[in-house]
């Protein structure tokens, strides 16, 4: 078997952690990099994934003024990145009652009315390490636009740094999570197809199948699926499988 | 040449009937304009503080979005919404220190010179179709309604963005379009005066003693009705009539209507365009009383 | 209404940052009573618009800062465009607002009214009340 791989010596590059200087290898992100630096996170610190708004980053670049973000486990280094990382921004959520919560924006208005103190300065949008166009969604929840808002702020992930940056003391993150919930629960239309599953599901429609494949053999399961029907590459729209059990 | 719309917040949820009567008449008109894909709350107010910048960031960011849509000129209904836009695009076209400090901090934007013109509604009517113009397409026309003008502030002041052209005298955008409509516009003392702004806020009881004043002078003139062009104006004047009665002796119920929705009716267009039913109920009481609306076969 | 003016209470720092703040020249008043006389909120004012200039011209701004002067002006601009000065005086009355504003100190809390107010009023209401008077 050929060697595939070739050892390779990274370069190291300079970072400073909260301001302490360190010499990482450049191909790691922050969050490897902090780590390869000795620290252990305790905090600041979740699916390593991109998804949980845990190490949301904040960090400068050498002879640039400006402020740039991202999330640790997905931003690889960069020569002289000048970083910290802010795991909590203080945003109090309010308590409200989901359930007789009216799907209309007054509602929000009347648990946050600071949203009116939106200045629209952008600090929000251009801090967001998801590219979320944060403005554009407290524009819509002014307008009283739930639909428009929900959809803006969908790969919002909670993590806090347009709240750090907020002119007007808003937490938008709260607000927009509040607007999706009344959106997706209250107004948007079910799903029928799902809702009609469950109910086929609890009348014990798909039971007797499970029951006859459960009391296979092995052998009887093999020869079901290496005999399955296969949809043909190419099959028009109106194709459909000679049998539907099971379906 | 292209005329995009900017609504405003309140458009889009308490001032549906202006909004709504306003884009149906433009359409009945032939005047063709596109609403903003994407816009911001303009702040309401200009800032008057000259070493404050961050506030100007609002509007202009509406009038970059104008821009980008391809917009010559940038129109409005709402006043203060008008006097905002209006003001910070002439910051942008006449102070240069600041529109460079401006653009320099909304560096995600392509800089921003001025290059749309902000026109009201008002001004949009006059200048495309004109008075005389619009005299020829009015079908019901309002004969008999007396109709008091209420512009407030933010039409008229400051002087560089009062609608009606820069002829620098009184203004008669409002009775001039009154009279193309065929109604009579009356004259009261509280015509250009403030409807209470923002005071509901914070001094209430003083809101409502100048909404007070404002209606007071109207039923003084004789005035069948009020008309105007901004939503805050119709609250402090039209929904918040019953509290200023219970603090104002002598208030009578006065209709109020924002003046595209008499442009709707004049022009004949389906009643459902000017969206009455969110008005207090004097007025579509008044529409329908004198007769330049029907009223529907089962209401009693 | 008579003041005792010592001149160690006269305060041109306050004028000079009215002044830049403003941007006017607050020195050009001639105390000809306009502003007040078209002011639609002077009635409920314990200090006039035309005595705030005095005031401030004299360097007496504190006085007119714990007045409820600046925070019932209701930016109408009707003293602006009066004034025989020329003097923009909405621009005045801001920088009052902006003074004590910018100590971080609001003068209404959004989370104090009534949820049925907000819900009835239209935003214009609350953008402007809050640009106006919170920081």
């Amino acid at each position: 078997m050929p060697n595939l791989q070739k050892e390779m010596e990274a370069e190291l590059i300079p970072i400073f952690i909260m301001g302490k200087r360190y010499m990482v290898p450049e191909s790691l992100t922050i969050m490897k990099a902090i780590e390869y630096a000795g620290y252990q996170f305790i905090r600041g610190c979740g699916c390593r994934g991109g998804i949980c708004g845990a190490c949301s980053t904040v960090y400068r670049k050498a002879g640039d003024y400006k402020i740039y973000s991202g999330l640790a486990c997905q931003t690889v280094v960069e020569p002289n990145m000048y970083l910290t990382q802010i795991p909590f921004f203080p945003a109090l959520r309010r308590e409200y009652d989901y359930e007789t919560m009216e799907p209309v924006a007054e509602s929000i208005y009347q648990l946050y009315p600071e949203l009116f103190r939106c200045v629209a300065c952008n600090a929000c949008t251009k801090i967001c390490p998801m590219d979320v166009q944060v403005l554009d969604y407290i524009s819509a929840l002014k307008r009283g636009d739930l639909e428009a808002a929900t959809r803006i702020s969908f790969d919002c992930i909670q993590c806090g740094l347009c709240a750090s940056r907020c002119m007007g003391e808003l937490p938008q993150y709260h607000m927009a999570q509040l607007a999706r919930r009344l959106y997706g629960g209250k107004i948007a239309p079910k799903a029928e197809h799902l809702r009609q599953m469950v109910e086929d599901i609890a009348s014990d429609k798909f039971t007797p199948v499970m029951n006859d494949l459960k009391a296979m053999s092995v052998d009887e399961l093999r020869k079901l699926y290496t005999e399955r029907e296969l949809e043909p590459a190419m099959s028009g729209e109106d194709w459909r499988p000679s049998s539907n059990v099971g379906l | 040449m292209k005329i995009s719309y900017y609504p405003g917040c309140t458009l889009k949820t308490k001032a549906k009937n202006l909004e709504d009567s306003a884009l149906a008449s433009l359409a009945a008109l032939g005047i063709e304009v596109e609403e903003l894909e994407r816009w911001n709350c303009c702040g309401a107010v200009f800032s008057l503080a000259d070493d404050d910048l961050i506030h100007q960031v609002a509007p202009v960011r509406d009038l970059i979005r104008a821009r980008d849509a391809g917009a010559d000129k940038l129109t409005t209904l709402c006043a203060q919404c008008y006097n905002v836009l209006a003001r910070a695009n002439r910051l942008m076209r006449e102070d240069e220190e600041k529109r460079k400090t401006i653009n320099l901090f909304m560096d995600e934007e392509v800089d921003y010179h001025g290059e749309v013109e902000v026109v009201h509604y008002l001004d949009l009517l006059r200048e495309t179709v004109g008075w005389d113009g619009l005299r020829e397409r009015v079908t019901v026309p309002l004969e008999g309604m007396k109709v008091a003008p209420f512009y407030g502030c933010s039409l008229l002041r400051p002087s560089e963005v009062a609608i009606g052209g820069e002829d620098g005298g009184a203004p008669r955008a409002l009775q001039d379009f009154l009279t193309a409509l065929g109604a009579t516009p009356v004259k009261f003392s509280a015509s250009e005066e403030c409807c209470g702004a923002y005071e509901v806020l914070v001094n209430p009881v003083e809101g409502l003693k100048r909404a007070g004043v404002v209606l007071s002078s109207v039923q003084e003139s004789g005035a069948d009705a009020i008309v105007l062009s901004c939503p805050l104006c119709e609250y402090n004047l039209g929904r918040k009539q019953p509290e200023i009665q219970a603090a104002v002796a002598g208030v009578r119920d006065i209709p109020v209507f924002y003046f595209t929705q008499l442009l709707a009716v004049a022009l004949g267009l389906d009643v459902t365009a000017g969206r009455f039913e969110l008005n207090i109920p004097s007025a579509l009481k008044l529409l329908r009383d004198r007769k330049y609306i029907e009223a529907p076969a089962t209401q009693v | 209404m008579s003041i005792t003016i010592l001149l160690r209470a006269l305060d041109r720092a306050m004028l000079e940052r009215v002044a830049e703040i403003s941007g006017q020249n607050v020195y050009k008043c001639m105390q000809c009573g306009t502003c007040t006389s078209v002011c639609p909120m002077s009635g409920d004012m314990e200090i006039t618009p035309r005595q705030a200039m005095l005031l401030i011209q004299h360097g007496l701004v504190d006085m007119v800062l714990s007045s409820r002067t600046p925070w019932l002006c209701a930016s109408c601009h009707s003293c602006q465009v009066r004034c025989p000065r020329g003097i923009e005086v909405t621009r005045v009355m801001e920088a009052l607002r902006q003074i004590i504003l910018r100590e971080n100190r609001d003068m209404v809390n959004p989370r104090e009214i009534p949820a049925e107010a907000i819900s009835e009023m239209p935003q214009i209401a609350l953008v402007a009340g809050f640009r106006k008077l919170t920081s």
